[in-house]
């Protein structure tokens, strides 16, 4: 047992310390070849812009998490229903497949300025974006999960003469949740994202808008603070969802 | 309608008059290649009385599946007539249980939950249900893991739970598709004799698909033998011996004769 304990803690440390030892390489080659701090911060300098800028960090941030978990919730409300209607209508497939797919198509960012134009710079022009952004992550995952009910259990739902409905209830749900899961951590990172764009077309807050107007004062130092607190949100969202999904989904191995 | 309980030796009494499963003239084809249908099962007759048992054997791709899952209501003929209890066959029934051969339980409920399914499908009252769901589970020694998801169970208890949720119900007719086709042979035999008890206790109908010669023989009043494209019923062999069947029938000169006469009619050997 001793013997196994020393080579796992050391593959367990790995990653860390070379990861640690970057962060020591990005900060000793930026003093050693006097980067200026304008071009590439050391990491040093952006811990310092992060907390001198703290309150204005916490509050975009608050703003930004906003935005993407109002737009994510409301983009699972309206794409279950739908993946529902979709995966149990034949006619509605064929009619709104074709269309939903080539709307996914279309770049999200390249329509983001027409949703300012069209809704004005109140916060739920933005939330639109982030739905349009996550809402076929979501969709397309779920109804593929509907339609992945095993034949032998569809036959076992027949053979009781079981209602759609109860199929729906006992098989076909259960079967679409892991698949549903996938889409909302495909989603939820592109939320993220979602509403970053919907900041950078206009807005007077939240982590992008502080990254637009940062840079564009050379304070790059908080653009970097504000990059990596937007990568630490994405990441705990998804993190959150992965939980939940393994107390939700645990039946599979 | 007849009462449930009809004679457990197949012999005809008036309480069995009416055929559980009466096909006629029944044939399946299926769409081949190049437009042309395969001719897959029948023209076949075939009656079973109410409360026998009788097995189908056959080598794989003979039909015997599609014959289950004619009887089943899963898939109408393409040619015949079936009726089951007198009433025409068009639809699956919850008068009728079915063991594929897969154990298809759901690994999202527990056991109890997946043996209860019929239940909460037929909407019969929660209680007594719960009762002859649990009732069951003692019967086929799964009491103890009633709560457990059924990934954690091996595959012969998996196929006893399978096997439980198909008696649920309380159906007329119980409908075995290969059981235990998926299960190591010790396995198999034991849950052979297992289903062999339970049924006689039961006194219900059964139909069991099946290419294992021995288990077909050991469980059944009447071995069909079926021939492969297009499948048709080639001999119906009655099964005469004694019950209740155990670990020992199978050492029974009158076992020995009857397999070797299956096994002749399937390889095709002239009798000597």
């Amino acid at each position: 047992m001793h013997a196994s304990f020393g080579p796992r803690l050391v593959r367990r440390a790995t990653t860390p310390i070379v990861y640690l030892a970057l962060l020591v390489a990005w900060e000793l080659s930026v003093r050693l070849f006097k980067i200026p701090a304008w071009i590439l911060p050391a990491p040093s300098d952006i811990g310092e812009a992060a907390l001198k800028w703290a309150p204005e960090l916490a509050l975009n941030s608050l703003v930004t998490l906003r935005e993407t978990l109002v737009g994510f919730v409301l983009a699972i409300a309206l794409s279950l229903p739908l993946a529902i209607f979709i995966a149990l209508n034949p006619t509605a497939r064929r009619l709104l497949y074709p269309i939903l797919l080539g709307l996914q198509s279309v770049p999200k960012v390249a329509v983001a300025p027409l949703i300012i134009l069209w809704l004005g710079l109140a916060e739920w022009p933005k939330i639109v974006i982030v739905i349009l952004v996550c809402f076929f992550p979501i969709l397309v995952n779920m109804i593929a999960g509907l339609e992945a009910a095993p034949k032998t259990m569809l036959d076992l739902m027949r053979s009781l003469g079981a209602s759609q409905h109860m199929v729906f209830r006992r098989l076909r749900i259960p079967v679409a949740l892991p698949h549903f899961f996938t889409g909302c951590k495909v989603a939820v990172t592109f939320a993220v994202i979602g509403a970053v764009i919907s900041e950078f077309v206009a807005a007077q807050d939240g982590l992008g808008y502080l990254i637009l107007i940062s840079t564009s004062q050379s304070q790059t130092s908080l653009a970097f603070a504000a990059i990596a607190l937007l990568t630490l949100l994405s990441i705990v969202l998804f993190r959150g969802i992965e939980l939940l999904e393994r107390r939700v989904v645990n039946w599979t191995p | 309608m007849t009462p449930a309980a009809g004679s457990r030796t197949g012999a005809p009494s008036p309480a069995a008059a009416v055929p559980a499963i009466d096909l006629r003239g029944v044939a399946k084809h299926y769409p081949g290649s190049v437009g042309k249908a395969v001719h897959a099962l029948g023209p076949l007759d075939l009656q079973i009385t109410s409360g026998s048992f009788v097995a189908v054997v056959g080598p794989s791709g003979c039909g015997k599946s599609t014959l289950l899952r004619l009887v089943a209501g899963l898939e109408m003929p393409d040619d015949g007539t079936m009726s089951r209890y007198g009433t025409p066959l068009d639809a699956p029934s919850h008068e009728v249980g079915i063991v594929f051969q897969e154990h298809v339980l759901f690994p999202w409920n527990t056991v109890l939950e997946n043996v209860l399914l019929p239940a909460d499908v037929l909407a019969l009252p929660k209680a007594a249900a719960r009762e002859r769901a649990l009732r069951l589970l003692e019967m086929t020694g799964l009491a103890a893991f009633a709560d457990h998801r059924p990934q954690m169970l091996s595959g012969g208890m998996r196929q006893r739970a399978a096997l439980c949720r198909a008696l649920l119900a309380d159906p007329r007719l119980l409908l075995l598709d290969e059981p235990f086709g998926a299960l190591d042979a010790l396995t198999r035999e034991e849950l052979s004799l297992e289903l062999s008890s339970l049924w006689q206790d039961l006194g219900r109908t059964a139909l069991l698909i099946t290419h294992d010669i021995e288990e077909a023989i050991l469980l059944s009043d009447r071995v069909l033998v079926m021939s492969p494209r297009p499948g048709r019923i080639r001999a119906d062999i009655a099964v005469d011996l004694p019950r209740p069947r155990n670990a020992d029938t199978p050492r029974l000169p009158r076992f020995q004769e009857l397999k070797q006469v299956v096994r002749d009619i399937i390889f095709d050997r002239p009798r000597t």
